[in-house]
């Protein structure tokens, strides 16, 4: 137990090891900022030195800027920082995307970061890890939230765009470029050609460009014909509903496509024509599956549905606290959207 | 029930008209006859009663899910509707049941009788046999609305178009009396049931709002002004010895309104007269959120009709024994209309609206800000010369409303809506301050567009006292601008005031806490009108 005080502290600027001297995701700028992956809520501007994992390196360059002090690993392989043994360990949640594993003294923490445990087509598969404490995310921490297997989803979404194509209709789906766009361009590819938006098509190159493979897609840009767009698929980030770009797609047939989407409600929000719950978090049973298989004795439950998913623990058997942090952050992840706000 | 369930997701979806009564009319082409006619029933409150109680669903839910009831209460919160989070915590189905709407129905009527261990049979044979969407519309079938935007106006023009059949005959069919087992789709629509004859309504005319002086209006010797009452528009049909009320949504309310209909049969001749339907005590016009007591229910029973009792004041005659006078000018209407009143002995919640006195322009505005002490709108000023226009026309007819009150309150509770606001926070509890402290003064819903309401769900999200159940205490934090009709004091109301329908005007983002009204402040605007 003391050891673990030890490990970890939960300060105003974030999950830090003070054995290690580093922080886990930081919220304020700090020196040394180990980062689970690549969305804005987690790895943010500022930190003097930034380690991630090998395929998460090009998309924090590419998002934070190529001058920033970056190291990188790969996947299941340690290093020591000060005395504490670092890995990384497939999150499955988008590409790069990585818990984080420290042990020093035998103790072993694991920071989740975001994760999914139901397999895709695009990412690395979400291992778990055993450890004494567990830092798990809580997005979708609701038993209303089981998600479909991803040869479902795929037949939905090829159901869906074929369905628009014989009323003539180009299939405009919405998701953010990191991660959501590139699960869509795989659970797509081969239903028709697919056109990205400005910023999803330069977040692929830098993604590319470090020797990740991804399906083959084509810009969306201004100056195309209207014609070459007709019944065809295009994926673009949520920002440009109601935007005239997307007034100059021909008869085009909205998606949203988030783990929100299993409500109703959500559904109906916004004016779209199809929502589909296409998460990148686990769902209810993926988080106690997780939880379970990492036999940790002390959990803690960060963003999304702490209270009650920590309560929930308690009540099983498995000691859990919450634990207030800054990820999750809605409006930051619209300011990602802004910052690639190009041709909107 | 594939079918069924395809529709109910293509007109979930989307918030336009028009796309909903595409999506009716594709089903209407393609469904089985039986299937039409239930969901007819369905959208016009022809349900039959619920078989099997929501506690016990509850509870068997519960069981098969193997989850403590608070978790279960707080995946209702989340959701905002019983039906839908069942049919989403339940387990994935493991067979597949393939029952058009109308045998669900069949089973679910002769489910009624049943004891609970056969119902409880039932109920888990078709949740174990449906996917997520048909389930959640199983539940539904059995008890609950779909809220799904689809009024009886949107399925009248639905088969409307359908079958090119006049939309006001369509609705006395789909309202009359029908049974679904004895009669057919094709009956139904043609209204073999019915005699629309006798019930057929004209299309209301409609005022616009003032936009000029008074004085601009010509001489006051042409117009006639009458108080603007604030209830639901209402044509009264009267026609060989029956009685028909329409409402302005061209809906068909008679059966809401017995005691309407039970004062017109004192009339001797037949006429279409148009007027306000009001809630009415001793002659006083109540507040129309008394009226919206008795609205759309389905049984109107003996306490609600001495609770709320309703009235009408006549403004305007359509037809008379047979003959459409729609041409005639507005004054010699009124004539008739005040003979027709004064032939016969009426009940006192049947009037006519009386006419302003008045010889000069300038009389009107003390009036019209007189208006809110005897619940009315504001005043109507009438052409004497003017038709009855169809619809809204511009000159002849316009509507003086009186301005709303205003008060700066602060957000103290804030609760998710239903239905498609299930997913925000949309209904709000304000507060103004008493001493050093704060009191409730008003709820309100609306007035706020989508993109606020994400922006206020995101900030209770963050600054909820709460973290359980649906309802969440907030900072006194955002202020808000309150417009209501009309203050009254109150004994039931904490804070000694009851405010008139009272909606959000605006978002204050640049006035602090400190600066809202008081409770004193509030109660002065009792006796300014």
């Amino acid at each position: 137990m003391s050891t673990e005080k030890n490990l970890i502290k939960f300060t105003k600027k974030g999950i830090y090891c003070p054995q290690g001297n580093f922080y886990l995701d930081p919220w304020y700028p700090v020196d040394f900022a180990i980062i689970s992956h690549g969305h804005a809520d987690h790895a943010r501007w500022g930190m003097k030195h930034y380690l991630c994992t090998d395929d998460s390196k090009a998309i924090l360059q590419h998002r934070l800027g190529v001058d920033i002090n970056i190291e990188s690993l790969p996947y299941n392989k340690a290093i020591s920082v000060n005395g504490v043994k670092v890995s990384f360990h497939p999150a499955g949640h988008v590409i790069g995307s990585a818990q984080i594993r420290l042990e020093y003294k035998g103790y072993v923490v694991v920071f989740t970061g975001d994760y999914k445990t139901q397999p895709d087509f695009i990412t690395k598969p979400f291992e778990s890890i055993k450890c004494n404490t567990f830092i798990t995310e809580s997005t979708f921490g609701l038993p209303i939230y089981h998600w479909k297997k991803e040869a479902t989803l795929q037949q939905d979404l090829h159901h869906w765009v074929k369905t628009n194509q014989s009323n003539n209709r180009t299939s405009v789906f919405l998701g953010y470029s990191l991660g959501k766009a590139q699960r869509l361009m795989s659970l797509l590819e081969g239903c028709d050609a697919i056109y990205v938006h400005r910023a999803i098509h330069n977040l692929n190159q830098a993604i590319s460009g470090s020797g990740i493979q991804l399906p083959e897609t084509q810009l969306w840009s201004v100056d195309l014909d209207k014609k070459t767009l007709q019944n065809k698929i295009i994926i673009a980030p949520p920002a440009i509903l109601g935007s005239r770009m997307l007034k100059r797609v021909p008869n085009p047939a909205t998606a949203i496509c988030s783990g929100w989407m299993q409500i109703r409600g959500n559904r109906r929000w916004q004016a779209v024509d199809a929502g589909f719950a296409v998460s990148d978090h686990a769902d209810w049973n993926g988080l106690i599956d997780a939880v379970k298989a990492s036999e940790a004795e002390q959990v803690y439950v960060t963003h999304g549905s702490q209270a009650v998913f920590s309560k929930y623990l308690n009540e099983i058997g498995i000691k859990a606290n919450e634990l207030i942090t800054e990820y999750g952050d809605e409006a930051l992840a619209k300011a990602e959207i802004k910052e690639n706000k190009v041709d909107v | 029930m594939k079918l069924f369930s395809d529709l109910i997701s293509a007109i979930e979806i989307t918030n336009k008209t028009n796309a909903k009564i595409e999506a009716l009319v594709n089903y209407f082409k393609i469904a089985p006859n039986k299937d039409k006619l239930w969901l007819i029933a369905l959208f016009t409150g022809k349900r039959p009663s619920r078989p099997v109680k929501t506690t016990l669903m509850r509870q068997w839910c519960m069981e098969l899910t193997q989850l403590p009831e608070w978790l279960f209460l707080e995946s209702y919160s989340t959701v905002g509707d019983l039906g839908e989070t069942m049919a989403l915590l339940l387990p994935e189905p493991h067979h597949n049941l393939d029952l058009s709407l109308h045998e669900w129905m069949t089973e679910l009527k002769a489910l009624k009788p049943k004891t609970e261990d056969e119902k409880k049979t039932f109920v888990l044979e078709a949740w174990s046999g449906l996917d997520q969407q048909e389930r959640l519309i199983f539940n539904k079938l059995i008890g609950g609305s779909f809220r799904i935007g689809v009024s009886k106006k949107t399925l009248v023009n639905a088969l409307a178009k359908l079958t090119n059949i006049d939309a006001n005959q369509l609705m006395h069919s789909i309202i009359g009396n029908w049974d679904v087992d004895s009669i057919a789709f094709e009956e139904l629509i043609n209204g073999s049931h019915i005699n629309y004859d006798n019930s057929k309504p004209y299309p209301f005319c409609l005022a616009y709002a003032l936009e000029k002086e008074l004085p601009e209006l010509g001489e006051p010797k042409d117009w006639i002004v009458e108080q603007k009452w604030d209830g639901i528009r209402g044509q009264i049909v009267k026609r060989n010895n029956e009685i028909y009320i329409w409402s302005r949504g061209e809906e068909l309310v008679t059966k809401q309104f017995p005691e309407l209909v039970e004062a017109m049969s004192n009339f001797k001749d037949d006429f279409v007269i148009d007027g306000e339907i009001l809630a009415m005590k001793d002659n006083d016009v109540l507040l129309f959120n008394d009226l919206q007591k008795r609205l759309n229910r389905k049984n109107v029973t003996k306490k609600l009709l001495e609770d709320v009792p309703v009235g009408f004041k006549a403004y305007d005659i359509l037809e008379y024994n047979g003959n459409d006078i729609r041409e005639v000018p507005f004054a010699q209407r009124r004539e008739r209309l005040e003979s027709i009143f004064n032939s016969v002995a009426l009940p006192n919640h049947i009037k006519l609206s009386f006419i302003v006195d008045f010889t000069k322009w300038e009389e009107l505005h003390a009036i019209r800000d007189n208006s809110r002490t005897i619940n009315s709108e504001g005043l109507m000023l009438k052409q004497k010369k003017s038709p009855y226009h169809t619809g809204r026309k511009k000159g002849d007819w316009w509507k003086w409303k009186v301005d709303p009150l205003t008060i700066d309150a602060v957000m103290i509770y804030a609760q998710k809506g239903s239905g498609r606001r299930s997913s925000k926070y949309t209904d709000y509890t304000f507060a103004v301050k008493k001493d050093d402290a704060l009191v409730t003064v008003a709820k309100a819903y609306s007035g706020l567009t989508d993109k606020e309401i994400t922006e206020i769900s995101q900030w209770v999200n963050k600054n909820a006292i709460e973290k359980f159940g649906p309802v969440r205490t907030v900072k006194p934090e955002l202020v808000f601008e309150i417009a209501f009709e009309g203050i009254a004091l109150s004994n039931r109301h904490k804070s000694g005031v009851a405010l008139r329908f009272p909606r959000i005007s605006r978002w204050r983002k640049d006035k602090p806490v400190e600066e809202i009204d008081t409770i004193e402040t509030v109660k002065q605007l009792i006796t300014a009108p």
